[in-house]
C-alpha cells in the first residue's frame, strides 16, 4: 500500500459529561489537499484536532494520519506532523529566534536543514529575530507558530483557528502562505470560524455543534443551495430588513454587509429568473413606502449556505 | 449634543505613542464602527473613551464629562461589553442580571421588570437558572450586550462582541444593536467582520495610531473606489508599519 | 451601598461554587486547630531515658523507680558501660542517662550525673528541669545526715552534643529540609503546570520528544539550584550562625540530594493533579509546608504528640531526612548510624517516581 499521507476519520464521537463536543464525524482528507474546517466556537474542532493529533481518545470510532492508527502508532504519528494549536503557543519569554531553535531541536532536526520550506514565512519576521516572542504583534506570532510547526518538514500540518483575532490583511496573508505551503505537498487541515476563508480550501466541512452538517468543495456546496437568492438594498436598511421578514414569500433573510440576503421560498420558483416574485417585491416594498430599493438575484456565499444547513438542522 | 468629542487625543507609553493627536465626534443614537488592525491603537484609545486610562494630552468628553477629571462619572454613564468577559461563567443567567443591574444602580422593582423583559426579548425564558458557562458563545454574548444595556446608558462600547459565534446569532446581535440604537442609545464597536461594519452609520479606521478615514461606509467605498468595507481596509492597512 | 452588597453577594458565589477552594477554606482549618492543638505541647512525656547505676543500692532503685513512675520520663534501659549508653544516644533511643557514681551517698558527696541530648534546647531544658525537680522533692529519699547537710542529692546536668545550646543547632537542619521541599517540589510542579496552562505543553507532546525528557527537562535545573541552596545553608550556618558540621560534608551533600531528588518527585506528582499554577502552589503548600513544618519534628518534638499524628508523620519525608542531617551535622555519625533514613528516603522516591508515572498523561486529557 502506497504511503498515504492523508487523514482518515471514521465515526468518531466524543463528550465532556454531557457536552456533546463531537457526534458521529466521518471525514477523508485526501494527500496534498488543503481542507477547511468551518464552523463557529462550539463546533467540535478543537476536539477533532486534538483527537487526531493524538492527544486526546475519541469515546468511540476510530481515525487515522498518513496511514498510522492515532491510537496504536501515536508516537510516530507524533513525529510526523506539525501542530499549530490556538492561541499560537509560543514561549513569551524567549525570542523569536530562541523558538525557533528550540522547536528545531525539538524535532530532531536544524532551523537549516528545512529552511527552503519556511524561508517565505521567516523573512517577515526574521528583522525582529531578537524580539521576545510576547512582544509580537498577532499576525507576527502566527507567523512565527506556523514557521516552528514546520520546521521539521511534517507530511501533515494541523492548524486549529490559526486566524482568530488577527486582523483581516494579515488573515489573507496567513492564506498566501498555505497556498504556498501545498505546492510543496503538505496535506494541511484547517479549522476557521470566518466563512469568507473557505473558498481558499480544495474541500470543506461546514461543522456546527460537533456534527458535520455537509462536506464538499466550496463550489459544490453553493450548487446545493436550492432557494432563489437575492441581495436587497434600500435606504432604511433596518426598516427593510424587517419588512422582507414579513412578506409572504420570504424563508429567511439576513443582513449581509451593505446588501441583505433575501432567500425565498423554494416553491415560488416558476420562471428560470424569478421575475415575478421581483415584480411582486417591488409592489410590496413600494407600498411600505422605501425609497431607492435595489436589488439582483446572485449566487450564494459559503455563509448562505451555512446558515441555511444550520437552520434546517 | 455629541455623545463623544475628542479633539488631538493623545496617549503615549514612553518613547511609544499609542494614539496620535485622534480628532472625531459621535452623535447620539449613531452606530459608531471603530476599525483597525491589531496594534494600531484602537483599544487604547477606547479605554481612554471608557474612563479607564488617562490621556497623555489632548481633550475628550463622553456622555458630556470630561475625560480627566470626570472618570467615573464616565464609567457610571456607559455600557461595556468586551469578548474576552462579559459576564460571570459562574453564576446564573438572573443572578449575573441582578448583579450589573445593581451595579448600575437599578432599583428592586426595575431590575424584576428588567428581567423579565430581558429574558423574554432574548428568548431565554427558559434558561433563568441556567449557569452562564452552560450557555453557548452566541446566547452568552447576546445576554452579554442586554446587560451592559440594561440601565439605558448614552452610550455602549463594544470591543470584538461576536467573535468565534456562528453566523445566524451574529446578525441577531446586530439586530439588538439596531434596536440599541433606536432607542437612542449610542453604540460605539470594534470588529474584524468586515460585513458588520457595513452596519455602522460611521466608520473610522485607525493605522498606526492614527485616523486614516473617517466616514459612512457608502462614503469610504466612493472614495477608495471600491464596492466593499473589506478593500477599503486592505488598501488602509496594508500601508500600516506598524504590523510589527 | 447597594453596589457593595451586589458585590459581595457575588463574591461569595464565587466561593461557594468553587468546591475545591472551598474544602481548603472550611476544612484546613479545622485540621490545623487538631494539628496545633496536639502538636504544639512543650509538655514532655515519657522521656526515655537509662540509668547507669554503679552503686546499685535501695536508694538508687528508688529514685529511679521513681523517675520510671513518673509521667514524663519512661526507663527505656540499665546500662553497664558509658559505651553502651552512647550507642543508645546515637541512635536516638534515649533522651537522657542517670548516672549514680559508685559508693553514691555514702559520703558527704551525693551527686547524680544527668546527661541530656541537647541537639534540641528547649527539649534538653525541659528534660533537665523536671529531672532535677524529682530530684530535688526531697524529703523522700533517706539519705544519710552528712548529705542532708550539704544540701540533699545533687543534680548534675551535662549537656551532649550541642553544649551551648545552640537553637541553631535544631533549626538549621528543619530550614533545610523546608526550603529544599518549597523549592524543588513547589518550582518544579509550578513549571510543569504553566507549561499545561500556556498551552505550549500541546506542542510538545506531539513531537518526538518522549514526555520523559520534558519532565527531567523541568526538573534538572531546580535540582541543580537546590545544590546551590544547600551549599549556601551550609556555609551561612558554619561561618555565621557556627553550627559545627561533625559529620562527613559528603554524606551530608549526598543525603540532602536524595532528599531533593524526592521533593522533585513530590513536585511531579502534584503537577499531575493541578491544573493550574494558582492550584499547584496551593497544593505545595497545603500538602507539603504544613506537615514539614509541623510533622517533621523541626519546630515540634513528634514524641510528644499524639500516636495518630506520630504515624503521619512517618510518611513526611522531612522528618526521615531532619533526623539523617541532625546525626551527621551535629552528632557526626557515619551511613551506618542513617543508613535506615536513607533507605526509607530512597524508598519514598521509588514509590513517588512510580507513582507519577502512572498518572503522567501523555495526553491530554
Amino acid at each position: 500500500m502506497k504511503a498515504d499521507k492523508g487523514i482518515l476519520v471514521d465515526h468518531v464521537s466524543k463528550a465532556y459529561g454531557n457536552v456533546k463536543a463531537l457526534q458521529d464525524i466521518s471525514l477523508h482528507i485526501r494527500e496534498g489537499e488543503l481542507f477547511g474546517l468551518i464552523g463557529p466556537d462550539g463546533a467540535g474542532k478543537t476536539t477533532l484536532f486534538r483527537i487526531l493529533t493524538t492527544l486526546l481518545l475519541a469515546d468511540s470510532g476510530s481515525a487515522s494520519v498518513c496511514g498510522l492508527d492515532v491510537i496504536r502508532d501515536y508516537k510516530r504519528i507524533r513525529c510526523r506532523v506539525g501542530y499549530m494549536p490556538g492561541r499560537f503557543s509560543l514561549y513569551q519569554d524567549l525570542t523569536v529566534e530562541e523558538n525557533l531553535k528550540f522547536f528545531a531541536t525539538v524535532f530532531n532536526t536544524t532551523i537549516e536543514a528545512n529552511y527552503d520550506l519556511i524561508r517565505d514565512i521567516y523573512c517577515q519576521i526574521e528583522p525582529f529575530k531578537e524580539r521576545k516572542a510576547g512582544k509580537l504583534s498577532g499576525g507576527m506570532k502566527q507567523k512565527l507558530a506556523l514557521c516552528c510547526a514546520l520546521i521539521h518538514k511534517p507530511d501533515v500540518l494541523f492548524l486549529d483557528e490559526p486566524t482568530t483575532g488577527v486582523d483581516p490583511v494579515s488573515r489573507v496573508e496567513f492564506w498566501n502562505m498555505l497556498d504556498g505551503l501545498k505546492a510543496q505537498g503538505i496535506t494541511i487541515l484547517v479549522s476557521t470560524p470566518y466563512m469568507d476563508e473557505a473558498s481558499r480550501s480544495d474541500r470543506i466541512a461546514l461543522m456546527r455543534d460537533g456534527r458535520c452538517l455537509t462536506v464538499n468543495t466550496p463550489d459544490g456546496i453553493r450548487e446545493t443551495y436550492q432557494r432563489p437568492l437575492f441581495a436587497m438594498r434600500a435606504k432604511d436598511m433596518y426598516k427593510l430588513l424587517l419588512d422582507l421578514r414579513a412578506f409572504s414569500q420570504t424563508y429567511s433573510c439576513y443582513s449581509f454587509g451593505d446588501a441583505h440576503h433575501l432567500t425565498l421560498n423554494e416553491k415560488s420558483i416558476t420562471s428560470g429568473d424569478g421575475q415575478i416574485e421581483l415584480q411582486m417585491l417591488h409592489k410590496y416594498l413600494k407600498e411600505k413606502g422605501h425609497e431607492g430599493v435595489m436589488m439582483e438575484k446572485i449566487a450564494p456565499t459559503i455563509e448562505d449556505c451555512f446558515m441555511a444547513l444550520q437552520t434546517e438542522g | 449634543m455629541n455623545v463623544i468629542e475628542t479633539n488631538q487625543l493623545t496617549k503615549r507609553f514612553g518613547t511609544f505613542t499609542a494614539v496620535d493627536r485622534i480628532s472625531f465626534e459621535v452623535g447620539e443614537g449613531e452606530i459608531f464602527g471603530f476599525l483597525g488592525a491589531n496594534g494600531a491603537g484602537k483599544t487604547t484609545a477606547m479605554r481612554m473613551l471608557c474612563g479607564l486610562s488617562v490621556p497623555t494630552s489632548g481633550e475628550a468628553h463622553v456622555a458630556g464629562f470630561d475625560v480627566y477629571k470626570e472618570a467615573e462619572k464616565i464609567k457610571s454613564h456607559i455600557g461595556y461589553m468586551s469578548q474576552k468577559f462579559s459576564l460571570y461563567g459562574d453564576l446564573k443567567v438572573w443572578e449575573n442580571i441582578r448583579l450589573f443591574g445593581g451595579i448600575y444602580g437599578l432599583s428592586t422593582r426595575q431590575l424584576a421588570v428588567k428581567t423579565d423583559e430581558l429574558l423574554e426579548l432574548l428568548d431565554l425564558k427558559g434558561e433563568r437558572n441556567t449557569l452562564v458557562n452552560a450557555l453557548p458563545l452566541g446566547w452568552k454574548q447576546k445576554l452579554a450586550f442586554s446587560v451592559a444595556v440594561i440601565h439605558e446608558p448614552r452610550i455602549v462600547f463594544l470591543d470584538e462582541p461576536t467573535g468565534g459565534v456562528d453566523p445566524v446569532t451574529r446578525r441577531q446581535f446586530w439586530e439588538l444593536i439596531y434596536q440599541a440604537a433606536e432607542r437612542h442609545i449610542t453604540v460605539f464597536v470594534t470588529t474584524h467582520y468586515m460585513d458588520e461594519a457595513e452596519y455602522c452609520n460611521r466608520v473610522s479606521i485607525m493605522v498606526d495610531g492614527c485616523i486614516k478615514a473617517l466616514d459612512s461606509p457608502s462614503g469610504l467605498k466612493t472614495t477608495f473606489q471600491v464596492t466593499n468595507m473589506n478593500d477599503v481596509f486592505h488598501m488602509l492597512a496594508r500601508k500600516a508599519k506598524r504590523g510589527e | 451601598m447597594k453596589q457593595l452588597s451586589s458585590f459581595v453577594r457575588k463574591e461569595f458565589y464565587h466561593i461557594f461554587r468553587d468546591k475545591r477552594t472551598m474544602a481548603i477554606l472550611l476544612v484546613m482549618p479545622i485540621l490545623e486547630i487538631i494539628l496545633f492543638g496536639y502538636a504544639i505541647t512543650t509538655e514532655i512525656k515519657s522521656t526515655p531515658f537509662a540509668v547507669l547505676d554503679e552503686t546499685r543500692n535501695e536508694l538508687t532503685t528508688k529514685i529511679v523507680d521513681r523517675f520510671d513512675a513518673s509521667e514524663y520520663f519512661a526507663l527505656y534501659q540499665v546500662v553497664n558501660t558509658r559505651d553502651e549508653a552512647e550507642h543508645l544516644f546515637r541512635q536516638g533511643k534515649i533522651r537522657m542517662l542517670i548516672v549514680f557514681p559508685p559508693q553514691f551517698a555514702s559520703s558527704q558527696d551525693a551527686s547524680v550525673q544527668l546527661l541530656a541530648d541537647a541537639t534540641d534546647p528547649n527539649e534538653a531544658t525541659q528534660i533537665t528541669a523536671y529531672a532535677k525537680q524529682l530530684i530535688a522533692e526531697s524529703g523522700q529519699w533517706k539519705v544519710n545526715a552528712a548529705v542532708q547537710q550539704s544540701g540533699g542529692i545533687r543534680p548534675v546536668v551535662h549537656l551532649l552534643y550541642n553544649p551551648q545550646m545552640k537553637g541553631a543547632y535544631n533549626f538549621v537542619p528543619g530550614v533545610m529540609g523546608l526550603i529544599l521541599i518549597l523549592i524543588c517540589a513547589l518550582m518544579t510542579s509550578v513549571g510543569i503546570v504553566k507549561e499545561k496552562e500556556m498551552g505550549t505543553m500541546e506542542v510538545l507532546l506531539v513531537s518526538p520528544i518522549k514526555p520523559v525528557f520534558i519532565i527531567l527537562a523541568k526538573a534538572l535545573p531546580y535540582l541543580l539550584l537546590s545544590l546551590v541552596n544547600i551549599a549556601t545553608i551550609l556555609l551561612l550556618s558554619y561561618f555565621l550562625l557556627k553550627v559545627p558540621i561533625a559529620g562527613s560534608l559528603l554524606l551530608l551533600v549526598s543525603i540532602s540530594l536524595l532528599y531533593a531528588l524526592v521533593s522533585l518527585c513530590l513536585g511531579l506528582l502534584i503537577s499531575t493533579i493541578a491544573d493550574t499554577q494558582q492550584a499547584a502552589m496551593l497544593i505545595s503548600a497545603m500538602a507539603l509546608m504544613l506537615p514539614v513544618i509541623l510533622l517533621s519534628g523541626m519546630m515540634f518534638p513528634i514524641e510528644n504528640m499524639p500516636w495518630i499524628l506520630q504515624w503521619l508523620s512517618h510518611i513526611v519525608p522531612a522528618k526521615w531526612y531532619i533526623i539523617a542531617v541532625k546525626d551527621v551535622m551535629i552528632k557526626g555519625l557515619g551511613f551506618t548510624a542513617v543508613w535506615r533514613e536513607v533507605a526509607i528516603l530512597f524508598l519514598m522516591v521509588v514509590v513517588l517516581i512510580a507513582l507519577s508515572v502512572k498518572r503522567f498523561k501523555i495526553r491530554l486529557e
